[in-house]
């Protein structure tokens, strides 16, 4: 008799992860313009050129992604063989930039879609991996290339277009992550930021068609991901230290937090976005921020990551966003249906 | 089916989410696409005098004149400099016909990996094609129009 | 005398087509489509000579002249052969233009690959 009860959940649609799986390692491969941004000298490997060696851009997106898991696995001190499930995402079509990566490596692979929510939607996917004895250790790894996001969803890169203030600038960036518990051979000193909870994003879909202005698109469903938070698990935003979103960008990021202050939900004070931490805006031509799947997977690994293990943050709540279009959408007319997947952290 | 999110607060979020969208600094887009694009102009003018000087007449000096701008708006594409000034410049590189050049040359480079004819040529007028097409309609359609106006004598 | 008013009436389109892209949700690909059927209209009214009389350059070169051109071919051919003249004059001048961007296309993705 199996249990029909789903006793892990919490509200409509939280879970909370008692055993509280930890990331055990982080490996971050950043592209040059990423490189020269405020948390430029926090990633660990910044390539010299957009092309690193390879005569396209898409494969280039695959071997930074594949560097970055094979990296983070080394970084544990574990092997390929000790992965038991590993989460890729990203946003070439038909995710070919984790299936390439993953054709190299000995380890039992998912490919995973939430365009720029894809880290939290493998993060939660393989705490639950964890949680339910399905894995002892996980690896979470998404990838974004700005030159081959921009010829397949956008226009050549050559071609001389000028972009609107609303537009964002999607990052060339891999991160991983490996998941596992503090019992674990591969802990050693690390361990010591836990997933305890999440929150599940419904598709929301608010009208928004421009594709140049996806903050606006996005930031409705990062409010009802968060405010549904809240609620699920019975405690204000002051609870975490900070609520950072995936990227919404300068403007969806002020309609964000003005919508939750309008709902009583008081985050202003430590409202983040991972889209404005990635760029020094006043000095890199980004327009309204950074964006593409790896954007909040970087800046959780080299940022927020690193700010939990030094104790500058005790509870984080990660929110990453996803534009969930398509450029064949786009062009029939179709609005930009957005989610946001919530992840809370916290370090022991 | 009824959608999750209904119409009206549709329409409502649409209104309110327009007070944070920043607007494009119209004045120096303005400008930059004038300066730019007027300077093309004149140095197109430029070459074009040049050319009558050598005792080409108008129409020929003019047709050399548009080749001369489309090699060097396929040179600058080329260089990786084009899209520079486009997005400095907007539609004052984008109108003159070196920016023509640009949208042909962009997407042949781009898509060169793909192969030589399924990505390269087939993709070359990506962006250059609707421009094409639908001059050609307006051509025809004016040009037919005006004939049943105004007869063959016009 | 020439170079400034190709310089103001081609910097004017320019900046025409630049307000329409920034005040509206056109892409520059629309801006170009609208230019090049304004181009066309005009010159059926017979506007678009008298502009070039005063501009040069100034409107030879914006991406209207493509529409200019393929009109002007159109109607010159159907003056001269009736109205198969309407097919075969479109591109009768706007073929240079067109023979030299696909040569210059192809012989850039040859030499070239993108910088990004």
């Amino acid at each position: 008799m199996r249990a029909i009860h789903a006793k892990h959940r919490v509200g409509r649609r939280s879970l909370v992860f008692p055993g509280r799986p930890s990331v055990l390692s982080t490996f971050t491969v950043a592209g040059p313009m990423e490189g020269q941004g405020p948390l430029g000298r926090a990633f660990d490997t910044v390539i010299p050129d957009t092309f690193y060696g390879e005569r396209c851009w898409e494969q280039t997106e695959s071997k930074m992604l594949r560097e970055a898991i094979v990296h983070c696995i080394q970084a544990a001190g574990a092997a390929e063989s000790d992965v038991d499930v590993l989460f890729t995402g990203d946003l070439l079509a038909q995710c070919i930039a984790g299936s390439y990566a993953a054709r190299d490596l000995a380890v039992p692979h998912f490919g995973l879609y939430s365009a720029c929510a894809s880290f939290a939607e493998g993060l939660i996917a393989a705490s639950a991996f964890l949680e339910g004895g399905f894995a002892a250790h996980a690896v979470v790894a998404v990838s974004s290339h700005h030159d081959a996001a921009e010829r397949q969803f956008r226009f050549p890169t050559e071609l001389g277009v000028q972009r609107p203030p609303t537009a964002q600038w999607t990052a060339t960036l891999a991160a991983a992550v490996m998941l596992g518990y503090p019992g674990s051979p591969f802990a050693g000193g690390a361990g010591r930021v836990r997933i305890t909870g999440a929150t599940l994003g419904e598709v929301i879909d608010v009208g928004v068609k421009d594709p140049y202005d996806m903050g606006t698109a996005m930031a409705p469903a990062a409010v009802d991901t968060l405010a549904t938070h809240f609620k699920d698990f019975g405690v204000p935003p002051s609870y975490y230290d900070v609520i950072v979103t995936g990227d919404l960008g300068a403007v969806g990021q002020r309609i964000a937090a003005d919508l939750l202050e309008s709902k009583g939900l008081a985050v202003k004070d430590r409202f983040q976005d991972c889209g404005l931490l990635l760029y020094d805006r006043a000095r890199q031509d980004v327009h309204a921020g950074g964006s593409g799947a790896a954007c909040s997977a970087g800046v959780f690994c080299a940022h927020f990551y690193r700010g939990m293990m030094n104790g500058s943050w005790r509870r984080i709540l990660f929110a990453p966003t996803g534009a969930l279009h398509s450029p064949v959408s786009s062009k029939q007319g179709e609005a930009i249906p957005a989610i946001c997947h919530a992840v809370a952290l916290e370090a022991v | 089916m009824s959608s999750k999110v209904p119409d009206d607060a549709k329409s409502r979020y649409a209104r309110d989410a327009a007070r944070y969208r920043p607007r494009p600094p119209y004045l120096r887009n303005f400008l930059a696409a004038f300066f730019v694009g007027g300077a093309i102009c004149a140095a197109g003018q430029v070459l074009h005098s040049a050319f009558v000087a050598q005792g080409l007449d108008d129409v020929e000096a003019g047709a050399r004149m548009a080749a001369a701008l489309i090699a060097v708006g396929a040179l600058l594409t080329g260089l990786g400099v084009y899209d520079s000034l486009g997005r400095f410049a907007g539609a004052g590189s984008a109108i003159p016909i070196s920016g023509f050049a640009n949208s042909i040359v962009a997407p042949a480079m781009e898509f060169a990996r793909e192969g030589y004819v399924l990505g390269m040529a087939a993709q070359m007028f990506v962006v250059a094609g609707p421009v094409i097409v639908y001059g050609v309609l307006a051509a025809f359609l004016s040009a037919a129009v005006r004939y049943l106006v105004l007869g063959t004598g016009g | 005398m020439d170079y400034l008013l190709a310089f103001l009436v081609g910097g004017s389109l320019c900046a025409l087509g630049q307000t329409l892209y920034d005040r509206t949700r056109l892409t520059m690909g629309h801006v170009m489509v609208i230019f090049v059927v304004l181009g066309a209209v005009l010159t059926a009214l017979g506007l678009y000579e008298p502009l070039i009389r005063i501009g040069g350059a100034g409107a030879t070169i914006p991406v209207s002249n493509f529409g200019f051109v393929l009109t002007r071919g159109a109607i010159m051919h159907l003056e001269q052969m009736g109205l198969f003249g309407l097919l075969n004059g479109i591109f009768s001048q706007a073929g240079a233009a067109v023979a030299a961007a696909i040569i210059l296309g192809f012989l850039m993705g040859l030499l070239f690959h993108p910088k990004g």
